[in-house]
């Protein structure tokens, strides 16, 4: 069979079991609709979080990246993994102990502001939105890849899938059908990797496999006259690497799509042993991307060496995607250096491409094609719910009409859904220029914003809404300023040259940790200058650091 | 409560070595992440790890097993503060999962 005609059965039967899970996972109140009745055990809610955070960024860009970027690519290896060692030991489970629906929620209680929960829920539907279009732009391009189909119907069918459960089921629905998602993305990752690692090294393990392999790459970087793959700082200063890093980590435990899957458990111990299987899920395919990466690199520059760019151009898969248009190959000359023809190359292709790189069978490659669906479909689906959780819970139900009944905000959250999947879809079938650069600074965002007043939340009692506010405003006015002075010159017109290079040599990328740290400076030295929060607001930061609930004779007992 | 169930460390006593703990374990995060695969990364680059430069290793496979790692230690040691300061939850005192 082809490879579009098993694409068609693959996306067919998973498409298929996603609208079971629909059906089956209906919702019929607001704690199901926006944290499935607090319900998912642990494990499940690992997977859902693993698909959840897994995006068609993860699936399909990252390891193409760290391809490109050798040693420096670590940034997104350890950015997106590190950031669940500080969700899980300083957030998850004391927002979980907590227990509301949204992060607004928090903000606006530990705040004692309504003001904050306004400004807290526009900042999660800004950055869901940049989030959400990269995704339905991934789908498109998979189906016009594969399927043949134009990525504005590959759109519209995306749309109509997510509109279906996440409608229907709300957050139940959407974690049961992440948990397959999840399944089906793992599955695909990993089977074309095995493959590959059998293939070159006789050794299936790909994370064993890369210890053969890295030696036969950095030997054959070198003889093509390039640096070797596994020597740091070629691309990024180490003191960038040092900065992206943090960002990208205080980034991830700060992103309210994340964090809100840790309501959706049953107590405090499911949140943390949530957080544990999550990155064990999310490591199993962060430890194969940079065995994808060198692979690809070996297999590219290797027929290189051995065909030439002209040679190469008779190759299956160079043909294949030249057609698209990812594979620039009328730029290929003869004698061309290593490294011009790699710049040829899309990056986001490298995952697709690679099972047709090593000659796997077309079932394979129509199975990659399916996870890279769910893996963009999966993320859509929980930016969804933030979406329609910031405007129907904390916008209209809290703010608007505080007096609404539960069926009439269950309504109102489910055209929020509709709402919300017909900008996402315009988003990604007319995308503005703009929105690799808008995600990839929404970390800088979320880390310089939310990070810091949610951990002060918990772990300072004394914290107020002052210093908050102060803290929140700088580091966001901060980082929003720096990148607008570091990037306008690629999104507003007649800006030909960045305003400011680098900011004491951090880049536009980096820059959120110092917006950070000033967003913690500020909320500190306020908060001193200011009187402290009201008792009640103390005895909230006092209960939820206990996994147990407190009675109230026990909390005034232990405050003395 | 009475003094047949009294806990063996009272809530003060709780918090201190939550933080406690919570700082071991975020040490040597930093340690893993930062120092060992970013500001250490070109000498330790030197050092063969079966074939592959351990600097390059860390940052890459090491840095990720050592961070799902810590957050299995940091579950497992709450769990065990959690009884010896009685503030587990009960198990029926949870609410059950909402029927849909």
């Amino acid at each position: 069979m082809s490879i579009i005609g098993w694409t068609f059965l693959w996306v067919g039967i998973t498409f298929s079991v996603y609208i079971g899970i629909a059906v089956w996972s209906r919702v019929s109140d607001t704690a199901g609709f926006y944290v499935a009745g607090q319900g998912i055990p642990a494990v499940a809610n690992g997977m859902a979080v693993g698909a959840d955070w897994m995006s068609a960024a993860s699936f399909i860009s990252m390891a193409g990246l760290v391809s490109f970027l050798g040693f420096d690519g670590s940034v997104y290896l350890m950015g997106w993994t590190g950031g669940y060692v500080l969700l899980a030991i300083l957030l998850a489970p004391f927002l979980r102990k907590f227990g509301e629906y949204t992060v607004p929620d928090f903000v606006a209680k530990r705040y004692y502001s309504n003001t904050a929960r306004v400004v807290a829920a526009v900042a999660a539907i800004f950055v869901s939105f940049t989030y959400v279009a990269g995704q339905m732009r991934g789908v498109g391009v998979v189906f016009s890849r594969f399927l043949e189909v134009s990525v504005t119907w590959g759109v519209v069918i995306g749309m109509i899938i997510v509109g279906i459960y996440a409608v229907l089921g709300g957050m139940k629905g959407v974690t049961w059908t992440q948990v397959a998602q999840y399944c089906v993305l793992i599955v695909a990752y990993l089977i074309p990797t095995f493959a590959i690692a059998y293939t070159l090294t006789g050794n299936p393990i790909p994370q064993i496999a890369i210890g053969e392999v890295l030696p036969r790459l950095d030997g054959l970087q070198q003889e093509l006259g390039l640096g070797a793959y596994s020597g740091p700082f070629s691309n990024f200063s180490m003191l960038n690497v040092f900065c992206i890093t943090v960002v990208l980590m205080a980034g991830t435990a700060g992103l309210p799509h994340v964090i809100v899957r840790f309501y959706t458990v049953r107590d405090v111990k499911s949140a943390r042993w949530s957080a544990f299987w999550a990155l064990l899920f999310i490591g199993l395919l962060y430890t194969a991307a940079p065995a994808v990466a060198m692979f690809s690199r070996f297999y590219i520059l290797d027929s290189f060496a051995q065909l030439g760019a002209s040679g190469m151009q008779e190759l299956g898969w160079v043909q294949n995607w030249a057609q698209t248009g990812l594979i620039k190959t009328q730029a290929w000359t003869d004698g061309m250096a290593p490294g011009a023809l790699l710049d040829t190359i899309d990056r986001d292709i490298i995952v697709l491409a690679t099972p047709e790189l090593a000659n796997l069978s077309n079932w394979v490659v129509g199975l990659v094609a399916a996870g890279g669906l769910a893996a963009a479909l999966s993320t859509a689906s929980g930016l969804m719910i933030v979406i329609s959780s910031s405007l129907a819970h904390d916008i209209y139900g809290e703010i608007i009409n505080p007096d609404a009944s539960d069926q009439r905000r269950l309504l109102v959250g489910r055209l929020a859904i509709f709402a919300g999947l017909v900008v996402a879809g315009l988003l990604g079938i007319y995308p503005p220029g703009f929105v690799a650069e808008v995600v990839a600074f929404a970390f800088g965002l979320a880390a310089a914003s939310f990070f810091p007043i949610l951990v002060l939340g918990i772990f300072w009692k004394r914290c107020n809404r002052q210093g908050a506010v102060w803290g929140l405003i700088t580091g966001l006015a901060f980082t929003f300023v720096m990148i607008v002075l570091m990037r306008a010159h690629v999104v507003v017109p007649g800006v030909e040259t960045p305003i400011l290079d680098t900011f004491l040599g951090i880049n536009a990328q980096g820059i959120g940790v110092v917006g950070m740290v000033l967003n913690f400076v500020v909320t500190v030295a306020v908060t001193k200058a200011t009187p402290a929060p009201p008792q009640d607001v103390q005895d909230m930061v006092e209960q939820i650091r206990y996994p147990r609930t407190l009675s109230a004779e026990e909390l005034r007992a232990g405050s003395a | 409560m009475d003094d047949s169930s009294a806990p063996d460390i009272d809530r003060d006593t709780y918090w201190k070595k939550t933080i406690r703990r919570s700082l071991a374990l975020l040490a040597v995060w930093f340690v893993a992440g930062f120092v060992m695969s970013i500001l250490l990364a070109e000498p330790l680059n030197s050092i063969d790890f079966g074939g592959i430069p351990f600097g390059f290793w860390m940052a890459q496979q090491g840095s990720i097993f050592v961070f799902i790692a810590l957050i299995l230690i940091y579950v497992l040691s709450m769990q065990q503060l959690d009884r010896e300061a009685g503030v587990e939850e009960d198990e029926e005192d949870t609410p059950p999962p909402t029927a849909h």
